[in-house]
């Protein structure tokens, strides 16, 4: 399993986040999470809750976090449910990180679609960069991995980077990206198309362009 | 005396759609999504008015207007809102259930209704919701659009500031809440009884069906599981009359439709056309043509990556619907049209899908847990040729042992794709094997 997650050693893992909890704004979140369940369905807020807890691991390391084990206990309790149960759910979902990622987790899209539009050569600016699928660069900045399908297949090939989706990209495009990431700025997000504004054709769209200048209104013409 | 015979039915309405009859007008999202916006571009437009129609004549106008859903199955929406009980007998609530877990290769629609024009899915649920007569609407939001997500949660903020949805919504009276439950990166979840497990905070993995989600679904109360678009398109119908939507595609495939073009085209894009409309002319009109020409085209994806794929000769001149696509052994599915041209390598191409099923594989069943991961590795060796022959057959056998032998429809969605393949392109599997053992198939000699 050579691809397997580096989980780091437990009793390190325990020392360092034993005494994990959310901080105020994420309880007051989590709260809220729970109240969109039925009484005694507190457990429909687990993903939200692990996600809510990732993104604390994140903030507190400057990465992208993951879940140590000491925090999925956390999370179990606080939902009244068995660690195993919440474990499971940790494994089956692709977006928990089972092993700490760097600042920057570089999803490149790698399936049929984006492939079509050149997601190899996105891979091939990665390798350049010394960058290895499931791996993070030694000075921990990114951490590559290919991801199945993103849903923008209309504006492919794609990678998500954080939060952000970068889209029509390119070799260049995509290595221009990560240079502006690793010095600090925040490049452009959605399309990187000059002229392109979501996922109308590009040169301007072949229907509704009266909505492009104002908020049209289509009723009169009913 | 001649024969008097009723005068011949006009041919169906199959695009080019006008400006006027989309209903998705903020697709590109040149306007803000906001409830402000959203309102002048007609969202929310005495919404009470639509509720006052009754329960069930929201579903028989949604029946008549022939709206088949639009998240892949094409199962009729109005029926499927018909199957859920019209009174409570043992207290449990009902819930509806919006399916925006876009994950299928190919398709990314729902994702522009999220976050262009999200009051059109919030407005759709509460008409959705009290036709059903739901408690509440979860809609399950697949983890990657995190700003997708954002927008929603924003807009649902919005619409309960507004008194559109909560306590006596649009003051019609009617409670109903709207909650976005997001995902966390599994395909399987897009099916719809996995989707309720994941809700209920567990492994998305799909239930044996009876019981029916309209039975016992979510919580074991009775639920509806809707895709974004088809819940979406409602509220519009029902502004517009059922013989609007009606008056387009072909018998048994009504309607508009969002249609997502990827790959070889030289403008990809998503558009909404009328139903029906031929391939050719959704190509030529919104996408620039096929990249290098019409002869340059070498086999199209017509419905996300679920469903077979097409030759050239056979897609050009078919009409993108249920049966247009049925017809050419396809299916329209989301209508993620993913085209191929000729310097595809459209062996790779269909095993990189093979990888996409294995890797969502969600491990219950095992056909579907062995025979992906099995069927990847063969496919692999396809690509290069490292392969006998024989295994072609043997491929194409696992794939009908893995179809129709799990629960769910992964499954047949993983063997679908290979079957496509080797039914149209054997010939270019078997040179690959004779050139990797370095001889070209010899022409047996006459006599």
């Amino acid at each position: 399993m050579a691809d397997a997650p580096q989980i780091p050693d437990e009793a390190d893992v325990r020392a360092q986040w034993g005494d994990f909890a959310f901080t105020e704004a994420n309880m007051a979140r989590a709260k809220e999470l729970i109240s969109h369940y039925p009484e005694g369905r507190q457990a429909s807020a687990v993903m939200g809750l692990l996600d809510l807890a990732q993104r604390q691991v994140g903030a507190q390391t400057n990465t992208q976090g993951w879940l140590p084990i000491p925090v999925i206990e956390y999370v179990a309790a606080l939902l009244d449910m068995p660690y195993m149960r919440v474990f499971e759910v940790v494994t089956f979902y692709t977006m928990y990180n089972m092993a700490p990622v760097g600042r920057f987790h570089v999803q490149v899209c790698g399936t049929t679609p984006c492939m079509l539009r050149g997601s190899d050569d996105l891979f091939a600016t990665c390798a350049k960069r010394g960058m290895k699928k499931g791996a993070t660069t030694p000075d921990g900045l990114f951490t590559l991995s290919e991801v199945e399908c993103i849903g923008n297949c209309a504006s492919g090939a794609v990678v998500q980077i954080n939060d952000d989706n970068y889209e029509d990209l390119t070799a260049e495009r995509l290595d221009f990206i990560l240079d502006e990431l690793a010095a600090g700025r925040q490049p452009k997000v959605g399309t990187q198309e000059p002229g392109r504004h979501t996922v109308e054709p590009v040169g301007g769209p072949t229907s509704l362009a009266a909505m492009v200048k104002e908020n049209h209104d289509y009723r009169g013409e009913w | 005396m001649a024969e008097v015979t009723a005068p011949p039915a006009p041919p169906p309405f199959v695009g080019p759609l006008e400006d006027k009859d989309r209903i998705f007008t903020n697709v590109y999202g040149y306007q803000p999504w906001t409830l402000d916006a959203a309102r002048k571009r007609g969202d929310w437009d005495n919404t009470k008015k639509l509720l006052e129609i009754g329960q069930d004549q929201i579903i028989e106008t949604i029946k008549a207007s022939g709206l088949r859903g639009r998240g892949g199955a094409g199962f009729p929406t109005g029926m499927k809102w018909s199957f859920m009980p019209k009174e409570s007998r043992d207290g449990r609530p009902s819930f509806l259930v919006i399916n925006a877990d876009e994950s299928e290769p190919g398709s990314c629609k729902d994702r522009e209704i999220i976050r262009h024009d999200p009051h059109k899915l919030i407005e759709g649920a509460l008409v959705a919701g009290f036709a059903m007569r739901a408690r509440a609407a979860y809609i399950y939001i697949r983890g990657e659009y995190i700003y997708e997500a954002k927008v929603l949660e924003a807009a649902v903020r919005e619409a309960y500031e507004a008194g559109l949805i909560g306590k006596n919504a649009c003051k019609s009276g009617y409670d109903f809440d709207v909650f976005v439950h997001r995902g966390a990166g599994a395909y399987i979840c897009g099916e719809e009884t996995a989707m309720i497990e994941s809700i209920e905070g567990k492994k998305g993995q799909p239930r044996l069906k009876p019981p029916f989600p309209a039975g016992a679904g979510l919580y074991g109360c009775p639920t509806t599981v809707n895709n974004v678009e088809s819940i979406a398109v409602g509220p519009t119908i029902l502004r517009r009359g059922a013989s609007w939507f009606a008056g387009f595609g072909r018998e048994n495939n009504r309607g508009t439709k969002l249609f997502q073009i990827s790959g070889h085209v030289n403008r990809p894009c998503v558009v909404e056309e009328s139903m029906s409309i031929s391939f050719r002319e959704l190509i030529e009109r919104h996408c620039g043509g096929i990249r290098g020409g019409w002869d340059n085209l070498l086999a199209v994806i017509p419905g996300g990556s679920s469903v077979p794929l097409v030759p050239a000769s056979e897609i050009i001149d078919a009409p993108m619907d249920f049966d247009g696509l049925r017809a050419v052994g396809s299916g329209l599915g989301t209508a993620g049209v993913i085209v191929m041209d000729k310097s595809t390598d459209v062996v790779r191409a269909i095993a990189r899908l093979s990888y996409f099923y294995k890797h969502e594989s969600c491990g219950q069943c095992t056909p579907c847990r062995e025979g992906t991961g099995w069927m990847w590795r063969v496919m692999e060796r396809l690509v290069t040729g490292d392969a006998d022959v024989e295994e072609i057959d043997m491929l194409f056998q696992v794939t009908k042992q893995v179809e129709g032998h799990t629960i769910c429809a992964l499954g047949d969605a993983a063997a679908w794709p290979i079957q496509g393949l080797i039914r149209h392109f054997r010939p270019e599997i078997e040179r690959r094997i004779a050139s990797k053992r370095g001889s070209a198939p010899v022409m047996e000699a006459a006599e």
